[in-house]
């Protein structure tokens, strides 16, 4: 049978606001364990919390720019559970008046565009962080506070997508907006972006909707598309094996490649939610919003729609360049020098974005600047330098951060245009290749070819590859 | 006159005067503590030497010049759900026996801020959950006007210092009736504010949105004084109001000819002993004497507000209490793995009625009872508020007993919840509604005091105390001092 899957997305994603949720203590991470806590996020005796007002700021710029309704008045609740992360055993978050709901965002697979409906995005807090000693009777377990408080929102999809690629390009659409709101860091690997995956498989063309399971603990964009594949074929064989999906919450394990059943339905938790009787309840007034609506950067389909408007770039080009705030700002950068906007583009989703990944670096704290970039350009489009040297001068560039005239003029790279100097090269070239030469003048248009590169690597490539051209059809 | 029995506010003007140093007084309430609290057993923590040391800051301070207020050098004590840094705070459990607060309430900074010499913690029913100290997980209180019987509570201990001159005033917390209850069975004045009108940033939680602190004093000029002092808007605090605080004590002073004063039929209940109802009638004549117009009123839903309050209270506490594990403060008690180490921490570290309100508290909460027991308990309590506002149009403040028995014997109820849960039956729907209440001596039966409670509108705790101090000035009750067998 031909099987189809639906599968939702509940994204978690901590928020860069400069205190916590409840408290005064810093939000930043990487401190030595326990410096950034106090009374209220360690959850003593008698505290009591108090709203932080960026967190809703945050959450109502989320909301709009996912296209939510905000709520005009919301709340928050206790869930209620044991965790020795939580220091109170309780995490503050919002249960049925969520603080925005009904919105979408749009993702592109294999050229296609999709809508996938947000159900809503309300706002918690994070727990700390449990980290196991091993030693003697099975060692013991510490926690971490300072993250316990820091503001989350949870963004909780529609099961709207139907393939893992989508999924992911849900994930990488969500990144990028929040990267672009500027309200959080989106570190999967530092856990500031989670996802969990609602999945279920059903034959397809059924309306009905399969069991589901919950798969946690994929931490970056590979893990979640690997596992669920892994997942969907799983389902997919127990229903053909005559089985039935048990419902049960599902963790992934990245290094043996498969789900493994974490908890069950019956082992479920009551979490017990009832309205936070320590905070009133938020109202946000239109103007509020619109206030909030009008501070929005342009957001990633803004700007890939201005790319192609302004600068005739293809669609592939301007999204790939709009994935990131960073590369989108680089990119203008390197074209308000440089105006030659698909040349930038090819060097920037090429060689730039190569580097980048391969040095582990983001596009602002690269060593080569846009405007290093935009010379490099230049010295090709002049003629300076040819473009496989252009490449070699980047690599450079990346290596000792120098500018691009710099390790042009020091490697001395200088594209070799004068004809007196060729010509001794290409004649060397020519007397020592007769036989090619022959079968040049015999009709073989190929053998030029090898006679340009004969010369290029006599030239170690500074050679002007349209002046070898020349002079190799003269002389010969 | 012994230092002891004076008010905080006769105290003041002496040690204004110069007449006597807050060392002197000090160390003469230290003594008085040495002497009673044998029987009376009010304290789980004394701080004297602590004490000592601010009596003589405020005494330089003073010798100085410096300008000092009412509350300046006069001892006083803290109900021990509290904190107080460096101070251990146990709300009489075992399981915070040991836990020292790295910070102060917002009310103890008002107070220190105030110059307030502080003598120690005051014992409490656990928690704050009970009506006559015997919860607590130390010792019982004692009745200083009686010594088998009990203080009430939770706010015993507060209340009994206060009444056997052990403190000159305390501060309690009030959730369905902590402060006026006891108030009502030792003989003194206690007052709940409005929910939002003090702080409780600080105060260990109970029931987040019933709990409130109040002052406990031997009349009522220094209920106004002490309220004065810890009332106010608290940015650490949510649910505190943003509104001025008034000039109480100023205020006292002023006519009641012509304040309407309703008395609600309900609170006149089966099962109240016939000499608390005929003081509390009597006090409603004096009130009429004093020109006031006294009218018989109702409160249709009075009767569900017991049973509501103990779905409220006890969800909010389910989870508010979930806190204490064992993990990262208080008691710990170890087990094989994390879930053994909470049973056991949570076994050991409650006591009975802790244990029995988590339960009820957990089971109102959990999915599939929610519509039915906290949900519905929600409406009720609307419909409960809506009473009193439909009261609160035509009268300026309402008149009740306190509650409908006086004193009972240690041990009389400990075995029955149920009669426990009913002696705050007067109590209970004002912490619903969130309204101010005060508790005032107004008669006495078998030697034993009985409590007038007036309620209030919301954030109106100056007519409360006016209607209170005029009563207070036309009668002696709140002049009478229990005998407690000592020199
Ligand atoms: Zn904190």
């Amino acid at each position: 049978m031909d099987y189809e899957a639906v599968i939702g997305l509940e994204v978690h994603v901590e928020l860069k606001t400069n205190s916590k949720a409840f408290c005064a203590c810093t939000t930043s991470f990487g401190a030595e364990p326990n410096t950034h806590v106090c009374p209220v996020c360690l959850g003593m005796p008698g505290v009591l919390p108090v709203i932080n007002r960026q967190v809703i700021e945050f959450g109502i710029m989320t909301g709009l720019a996912l296209n939510c309704q905000i709520a005009p008045f919301c709340k928050y609740d206790r869930k209620n559970y044991y965790y020795p992360d939580l220091p109170k055993n309780f995490q503050t978050s919002q249960y049925d008046l969520p603080l925005a709901n009904n919105g979408y965002l749009k993702i592109n697979v294999d050229g296609e565009e999709k809508r996938i409906g947000i159900t809503r995005v309300h706002m918690e807090e994070d727990a700390g962080k449990l980290v196991h000693v091993d030693g003697p009777g099975g060692g013991y377990s510490l926690v971490d506070y300072n993250r316990a408080g820091v503001p989350l929102l949870e963004i909780v999809s529609e099961p709207d997508m139907r393939l893992p690629s989508e999924a992911r390009a849900y994930m990488e659409k969500l990144r990028s907006i929040l990267l672009y709101l500027g309200v959080s860091d989106c570190k999967m690997e530092e856990g500031s972006l989670r996802c969990d995956a609602n999945v279920s498989v059903r034959p397809r063309g059924s309306k009905t909707l399969g069991t589901k399971t919950e798969v946690k603990n994929m931490n970056s964009f590979r893990a979640l598309q690997r596992a669920l594949e892994y997942e969907i074929e799983r389902q997919i064989s127990v229903l053909e094996d005559g089985g039935k999906i048990q419902q049960a919450t599902m963790s992934w394990d990245e290094s043996r490649g498969i789900t493994t059943v974490m908890r069950t339905k019956e082992e479920a938790h009551d979490y017990r939610y009832f309205p936070e009787p320590d905070l009133v309840p938020i109202e946000v007034d239109n103007e509020w919003i619109e206030r909030v609506r009008k501070s929005l950067p342009e957001l990633p389909d803004e700007r890939s729609q201005r790319l192609i408007n302004t600068y005739g770039l293809p669609q592939y080009d301007a999204q790939v360049i709009t994935s990131s705030r960073d590369l989108a700002e680089y990119f203008d950068q390197v074209v308000a020098k440089f105006p030659d906007a698909k040349v930038v583009s090819n060097w920037i989703m090429g060689d730039f974005s190569r580097l980048l990944n391969a040095n582990n670096l983001e596009p602002q704290n690269s060593p080569v600047p846009p405007e290093q970039l935009a010379d490099l350009l230049q010295l090709q489009k002049e003629g300076t330098i040819s473009g496989k040297i252009a490449k070699q001068v980047l690599e450079e560039m990346f290596k000792t951060g120098k500018k691009a005239r710099q390790v042009v003029e020091e490697k001395g790279l200088v594209q070799i245009s004068d004809a007196d100097a060729l010509g001794k090269i290409v004649n060397e070239v020519i007397s020592a290749n007769p036989k090619v030469v022959e079968d040049y003048r015999n009709g073989k248009d190929k053998a030029l070819g090898f006679l340009v590169g004969q010369v290029m690597k006599a030239t170690k490539g500074k050679a002007n590859p349209g002046l070898v051209n020349k002079l190799l059809k003269e002389q010969l | 006159m012994e230092l002891h029995n004076l008010t905080v506010s006769e105290l003041s003007k002496l040690l204004a005067k110069g007449e006597v140093s807050s060392v002197e007084v000090t160390t003469a309430i230290i003594d008085r503590i040495e002497a009673v609290e044998n029987r009376v057993q009010a304290y789980v923590t004394r701080t004297a030497e602590k004490a000592l040391e601010q009596a003589k800051a405020i005494d330089e301070a003073r010798a100085k010049g410096e300008e000092l207020g009412p509350l300046a050098g006069v001892p006083m004590a803290l109900k021990d759900n509290i904190c107080t840094e460096g101070i251990r705070t146990t709300c009489s459990s075992r399981i915070l026996a040991d836990w020292v607060p790295p910070y102060d309430a917002t009310v103890v900074r008002n107070l220190k801020d105030a110059g307030s010499v502080m003598l120690g913690k005051l014992n409490m029913d656990e928690f704050a959950m009970g009506s006559s100290n015997e919860n607590s997980s130390f010792f019982p209180t004692h009745n200083p006007w009686d010594y088998d019987r009990v203080p009430g509570g939770s706010s015993g201990g507060a209340v009994a210092a206060v009444a056997a001159g052990e403190a000159f005033y305390s501060l309690g917390s009030d959730t369905g009736g902590s402060i006026r209850q006891p108030a009502s069975f030792c003989g003194v004045v206690g007052m709940k504010p409005t929910y939002g009108r003090v702080s409780r940033y600080g105060l260990i939680a109970f029931a987040s949105s019933l709990d409130q602190i109040g002052p406990i004093t031997k009349d009522v000029t220094d209920c106004a004084l002490v309220q004065k002092a810890i009332a106010g808007h608290d940015a650490h605090d949510s649910t505190s109001a943003d509104l001025p605080v008034p000039d109480y004590q100023e205020a006292l002073k002023a006519e009641i000819k012509g304040l309407k004063i309703g008395i609600p039929k309900e609170y006149f209940a089966e099962g109240m002993e016939p000499e608390v109802e005929e003081s509390v009638r009597k006090a409603i004549a004096k009130f009429e004497e004093l020109g006031a117009i006294c009218e018989e009123t109702s409160l249709p839903h009075t009767e569900y507000a017991l049973p509501a309050y103990y779905l409220v209270a006890t969800a909010e506490a389910s989870s508010n209490l979930a806190r204490y594990d064992g993990v990262s403060y208080g008691l710990r008690v170890p087990g094989k793995d994390i879930v053994e180490m909470y049973m056991n921490t949570r076994s050991e570290g409650f006591g009975p009625e802790v244990k029995r309100r988590i339960m009820l508290g957990t089971y109102a909460l959990s999915s599939g009872y929610y519509d039915a027991y906290y949900l519905k308990a929600l409406k009720v309590r609307t419909l409960i508020r809506k009473d009193f506002d439909e009261a609160f149009k035509r009268y300026d403040v309402l008149a009740t007993p306190t509650s409908p028995t006086v004193a009972f014997k240690l041990g009389e109820k400990a075995g029955d919840p149920l009669a426990m849960y009913l002696s705050d039956l007067c109590t209970i729907p004002i912490n619903m509604a969130g309204l101010p209440a005060i508790s005032l001596p107004c008669g006495f039966s078998q030697g034993l005091p009985i409590g007038l409670q007036l309620i209030g509108k919301p954030f109106d705790e100056t007519t409360l105390l006016q209607a209170a101090y005029a009563f207070e000035q036309n009668t002696d009750y709140h002049r009478q001092r229990p005998d407690l067998g000592v020199a």
